[in-house]
Formats: C-alpha cells, sequence, structure tokens
C-alpha cells in the first residue's frame, strides 16, 4: 500500500451530540485521486471537513504527513491542502479576479504582500478553469456553472499537493462536468493527490484511481473502480438494483440502473 | 515549501475546443487601484481643510490670520482659544472619527453582518453602565475618572458579550445574540440607578450625549496612543478578513483560525470604541454607517475598507462637529446629536432598501 499524506484513525465524527461517524479509519493514498461516493446525508461533507480540519474529530486523529493535523500551523497546512466546500459564500461586489486572487492568502505575509509571482498563479488557475473571460465580473451576477468554476480556481490558486473537493461539479451543464474531471485528471497526473466527492457513479467509475463509498457514516468499500463498483456493492450502498456494463469509451464499469432499463422506449 | 510535493502548473486550458482568450502570462484586469489610490488622496486633503475649518470656527469664527496668530503668536487674542479649546477639540475629533470608523468597518467584517456596529458588542451600554456606578456607588465625579470606568466598562461589557456567545465557538450570529442581551442588560442597570439617584443622572447626562466639548479636559496623549495601537493591529487584520469573507470554512481551508481572528477582532474594536466612547460618550451611526459607505465606493477588499473607513470616520466626525457648532451659534448641538440626525435617516434608507449588501 502507497503512503497516505492524510488519514483518519478511528476518528468520531459529529455535530454537538450527533454522531456522523463513529471509529472511521481512512486513507487518502497518496498521488491517487480519490472519490467519494454515497447517498446523501451518509456523512461525505463531513469526513471531507475533518480530514480538511474543519471539524474536529471528538475522539480520534486525522493525520496529515503522519502528525496530527490540529497540532500542525493552519497556515502551514493550508500551503499542503486546500478544500472546495459544498456551498462556499462570497460577499456582495467581490470581483473573479479578486476571489481567486484570496486564494493566494496562505502565500502571503505582512512583508511578503502581492508579488509577481502571485499574479501568474492566479491567471493561470483562471485559465485552467476557463474563467478568464470573467475576470473583472461580479461573482453575483454569474450563473451557478460560472461560479462553481471561479470557486475551483480560487483552491486551484492555493497551489497545494492536496486538494479536497466537495462535490466539484454540481451546478455544471455536461461539458463543464467533463471538463472540470479532466482537469482533475491533469492535477493528478502532474502529481497532486485530489480527493472529490461525486455523485455521477460512471464519472466517478472513469476518473477516479481510488473509491471509498460510504454508507450511513461507514466505509463500505474501497479499492480502485474496477473492483467496487459491482451490482452487489451498488445495491449495497444505494439501494439500487442495477446491472454493470463496460464503458465502451473508456472500459471502465457503467452502472445501468435495472428501473431504467426496463422503462418502455 | 517541500520540492517533492511542487505545485504543478496549470497553463494549459483544458478542452482544445473551448480554448481561453489571451496569454495566462497577461496580467489579469482587476484591480480599481487608481480609483482607489485617487480617493485616498482625497479624502486626505477633505481632513485637511475640515482641520483648518474646525480649528476656524466655533462660537467665535476666526479668519485664516486669526488662526495663524493663534497657533503661532502666544500673545494673540486667538492664542488661548486655538491652543486650549479648538486644537485639543480638533484632535479628538479626528482620533474619535478614526477608531469609530474603523471599530465599525472591524465589526461587519468579523461579523459579516453589514448591519453590525460596536454597539452590538455592548461597548456603550458597558461604558454607560460603568459610568453610573463610579457615580452613584463610588462618588466619583471628576471627568478623568469618569472616562477610565467608562472604558473598563466598555471592555468588560465586550469581553462578557464573547463569553456569553460561547467563547471560542462564537458564530456571528451567536455574538449578535450576546450583544443584544449583555445591551438590554446594561441599560437596565443603568435605568434603575438613574431612578434612585438623581445625580448619577446629571453625570450620565452630561456624558451620554457624545460631545467633544470637554476635549480640553481629555489626556488626548494616552487617548491617542491607545487609538493608534488598536488602529494597527486592526489594519494588519485586513487580510486575514478577507479570508473571513468567504466563509468560515473557507477562511479554515486557506489558513486562518476564525477563532484566534475573532478574539483578535474583538480586542481591537473594544479599545477603538471603548476609547472613543468613554472619551466622548456613545456616538452612534458612526460606526455603523461610514463602512456602508466606503464599501460603496472600494469594493469589499478589507485592505481598502479598513483604512478608507478610518480615514472616513475622522472626516465625518470632524464635519458633523463644525456643523453642530456652527449650525445653532452661539449655541451649540453635540456632534452625538448631529451624528443621528445625519446617520438615523441614512440607516433607515439602508434597511429599507433592502438590497444590504452580503458580507
Ligand atoms: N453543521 C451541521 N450541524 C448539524 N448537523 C449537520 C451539519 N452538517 C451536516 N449535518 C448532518 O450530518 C449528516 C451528514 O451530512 P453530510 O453533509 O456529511 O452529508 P453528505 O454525505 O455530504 O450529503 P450530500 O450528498 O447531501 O452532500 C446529515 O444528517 C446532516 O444533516
Ligand atoms: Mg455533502
Amino acid at each position: 500500500m502507497t503512503a497516505s499524506p492524510l488519514a483518519a484513525r478511528e476518528a468520531t465524527l459529529g455535530y454537538g451530540r450527533t454522531v456522523i461517524s463513529a471509529d472511521l479509519t481512512v486513507d487518502i493514498p497518496e498521488g491517487e485521486f480519490t472519490v467519494i461516493m454515497g447517498p446523501n446525508a451518509c456523512g461525505k461533507s463531513t469526513l471531507l471537513k475533518a480530514l480538511a480540519r474543519m471539524l474536529k474529530p471528538s475522539t480520534g486523529t486525522v493525520l496529515l504527513d503522519g502528525r496530527d493535523i490540529h497540532s500542525q500551523p493552519t497556515r502551514a497546512v493550508a500551503r499542503r491542502l486546500g478544500l472546495l466546500p459544498q456551498s462556499p459564500t462570497a460577499p456582495d461586489g467581490i470581483t473573479v479576479a479578486d476571489l481567486v486572487a484570496r486564494g493566494r492568502y496562505p502565500h502571503q505575509g505582512i512583508l511578503k504582500q502581492w508579488s509577481a509571482d502571485d499574479e501568474r498563479v492566479v491567471a493561470e488557475a483562471m485559465e485552467a478553469t476557463d474563467i478568464r473571460d470573467l475576470a473583472s465580473r461580479g461573482v453575483d451576477e454569474l450563473s451557478g456553472g460560472q461560479r462553481q468554476r471561479v470557486w475551483i480556481a480560487m483552491v486551484l490558486a492555493q497551489q497545494t499537493p492536496l486538494l479536497l473537493l466537495d462535490e466539484p461539479t454540481t451546478y455544471l451543464d455536461i461539458t463543464h462536468q467533463i471538463e472540470v474531471l479532466d482537469l482533475c485528471a491533469k492535477l493528478h497526473r502532474e502529481g497532486r493527490t485530489l480527493v472529490a466527492v461525486l455523485h455521477d457513479l460512471n464519472q466517478a467509475a472513469r476518473y477516479a484511481t481510488h473509491l471509498i463509498a460510504m454508507r450511513e457514516g461507514a466505509v463500505v468499500a474501497e479499492g480502485p473502480p474496477a473492483d467496487i463498483v459491482t451490482a452487489e456493492n451498488v445495491e449495497r450502498v444505494f439501494d439500487l438494483p442495477c446491472r454493470i456494463i463496460d464503458d465502451p469509451e473508456s472500459g471502465t464499469p457503467l452502472v445501468i440502473p435495472k428501473a431504467l432499463a426496463s422503462a418502455p422506449r | 515549501m517541500s520540492t517533492a510535493h511542487r505545485a504543478p502548473d496549470l497553463a494549459q486550458p483544458l478542452a482544445a475546443g473551448r480554448a481561453s482568450v489571451g496569454a495566462a502570462s497577461e496580467p489579469v484586469p482587476r484591480r480599481r487601484t487608481g480609483r482607489r489610490v485617487t480617493g485616498l488622496l482625497v479624502l486626505v486633503a477633505a481632513i485637511a481643510v475640515l482641520t483648518v475649518l474646525s480649528v476656524a470656527l466655533g462660537a467665535r469664527a476666526m479668519d485664516l490670520g486669526e488662526v495663524w496668530a493663534g497657533l503661532t503668536d502666544p500673545a494673540s487674542n486667538a492664542y488661548p482659544v486655538v491652543t486650549e479649546l479648538r486644537l485639543p477639540r480638533t484632535a479628538l475629533g479626528l482620533a474619535a472619527g478614526a477608531a469609530l470608523g474603523l471599530a465599525g468597518a472591524l465589526m461587519q467584517a468579523m461579523t459579516r453582518n453589514p448591519l453590525a456596529d460596536p454597539g452590538l458588542l455592548g461597548v456603550n451600554t458597558g461604558a454607560a453602565a460603568a459610568v453610573v456606578t463610579a457615580a452613584y456607588f463610588l462618588g466619583f465625579s471628576s471627568f478623568t475618572q469618569t472616562i477610565m470606568f467608562a472604558f473598563l466598562g466598555a471592555a468588560v461589557a465586550s469581553v462578557a458579550t464573547y463569553l456569553i456567545a460561547g467563547a471560542a465557538t462564537a458564530t456571528p450570529a451567536r455574538l449578535a445574540l450576546a450583544g443584544a442581551a449583555v445591551t438590554a442588560a446594561g441599560y437596565a442597570y443603568v435605568s434603575a440607578i438613574q431612578l434612585m439617584d438623581a445625580a448619577s443622572l446629571e453625570t450620565m447626562r452630561f456624558w451620554s450625549v457624545g460631545s467633544l466639548v470637554n476635549a480640553h479636559t481629555v489626556p488626548i496623549v494616552p487617548v491617542a496612543t491607545l487609538i493608534g495601537f488598536a488602529s494597527v493591529v486592526g489594519i494588519l487584520l485586513a487580510r486575514p478578513l478577507n479570508a473571513l469573507a468567504l466563509g468560515d470554512a473557507t477562511a479554515t481551508g486557506l489558513g486562518v483560525d476564525p477563532r484566534v481572528l475573532r478574539v483578535a477582532g474583538i480586542a481591537a474594536i473594544t479599545v477603538l470604541a471603548g476609547t472613543a466612547t468613554a472619551v466622548c460618550g456613545p456616538i452612534v451611526f458612526v460606526g455603523l454607517v461610514v463602512p456602508h459607505v466606503v464599501r460603496a465606493f472600494t469594493g469589499p477588499d478589507q485592505n481598502w475598507v479598513l483604512p478608507y473607513s478610518m480615514l472616513t470616520g475622522a472626516a465625518f466626525l470632524l464635519l458633523t462637529d463644525v456643523i453642530g457648532r456652527v449650525a445653532a451659534r452661539p449655541a451649540e448641538v453635540q456632534v452625538g446629536i448631529v451624528c443621528a440626525v445625519v446617520g438615523g435617516p441614512f440607516f433607515i434608507y439602508l434597511v429599507s432598501r433592502r438590497k444590504v449588501a452580503r458580507l
């Protein structure tokens, strides 16, 4: 097994007294594109928040590079690990370029103000997400899909080797979904470790190199998509009877829900 | 940064067919820096003009020659008026206005509430409660004693608000609720004491209008030092506050600890607003209205909002004080009242417009 830069060890996660995940142990393998899937409210975002130190486990630990993430300086962590929350908020009147530029925060300091390097990274992040045309627009006047790409650019501008993305493809049309996933695949090829929550099983199967399937706060199955995306597992996780065929385009597993297959054409 | 995890280049556009415009190295057009620098210069010029007006105008108006004589010639008639009354008053107006403007901007940024004002931390009631306590229970009546107590009261009230809001677990909404509770309790206490004791009512009446009339008795050096120090701290919070504007989760992701930031912010606000309130009495609306006007011009970048709010606060308080001095000559209208008369309708307009900027 590859080394794990980020892991939860017997972590109990929850809000107040409500426990969402008890004694959860998860390893995010180095250099892989990990996709977390599972039904709504099963605790995917909760796990992501815990991995990104937004939520402190009540018992157990989250380890970044083998050390408790909460014992490390938060700015240093922010240079290692970036997070795109599920529903981020932007202040009124902020422009696209200004929002993306805020991703540079962990690389700046009192004495190290805005530099040409920052400028270049921001331009590249906007290029990569295809939002350069929007640079001077207000974020509040964008469509949901445009806004989503702006937020992805903000996290990219953070330039972290580890990226956690909570449903990066929501709001996006099919073309932009594929673009964002291709972008993720490219970042992965270039050496980053990615973790994304996705709801589309077929996209997950096609793009992920490592899958984590969750249900009711627990990890039900994990491993390479070819091993994990089976009819039994899909039924176990989603209560959805289905057939699995080979994706004619990529050869990865393709989930065909039974109900849909038997619907009249 | 470690080279093993060198962050990769993102330069290439993804989908070939939907290629982007322009090269990645081209600077992105976005900074409204030119306009904002011009605005700063205009503000500084306005403050200079207002400073001259504030020295020249009053119950007895002077022309520029008299002002100059008053500044430079100890033998002139104007000298005592200028150096003992008008200069301290102007200095105090500038310092208190800057403090209230910055405190308001910090408060709104920290709570992500565009209608927040330092009073929401309980600063005003805390100071008032301390003033009546000093007068009623301890029999203090000198002005210096009163302002020391007022400052202590402001500090105690904002710490209490923070603790009631759950300390490290405080959220913007809980801070607002805790502030409302502390304010209500404080006012009940102040009213009770005033009903029992006429003398404290008199002290309070004297203190609670919000005025710069007593500027000559204010220890201006310690006051300015406190405000200056807290201002530096406040301005340094601009960048983390920019991160906080994206929500607690994103801010954490960017390496800001919202809990630490809130403690630092509350400390700066308490010293800024607490000092200004202790010395001048509660002056409402500066901290509420000034950051609003500023944001409409600068946009939401705190690197600009905070210094702008400071300067605009100083200019606004000086302007309202001058208006108060000339509006009803030879009598004076207290600056707190002028502020409320100008700020009140504006506040109602903001609320009725409904499209209050999200922060
Ligand atoms: N801030 C919170 N306070 C209290 N409970 C929460 C909070 N956030 C989430 N929960 C609860 O925790 C459970 C898991 O939520 P979580 O957001 O992790 O689900 P998810 O798997 O990401 O779902 P989705 O696919 O809908 O995004 C849900 O029952 C939810 O109601
Ligand atoms: Mg979720």
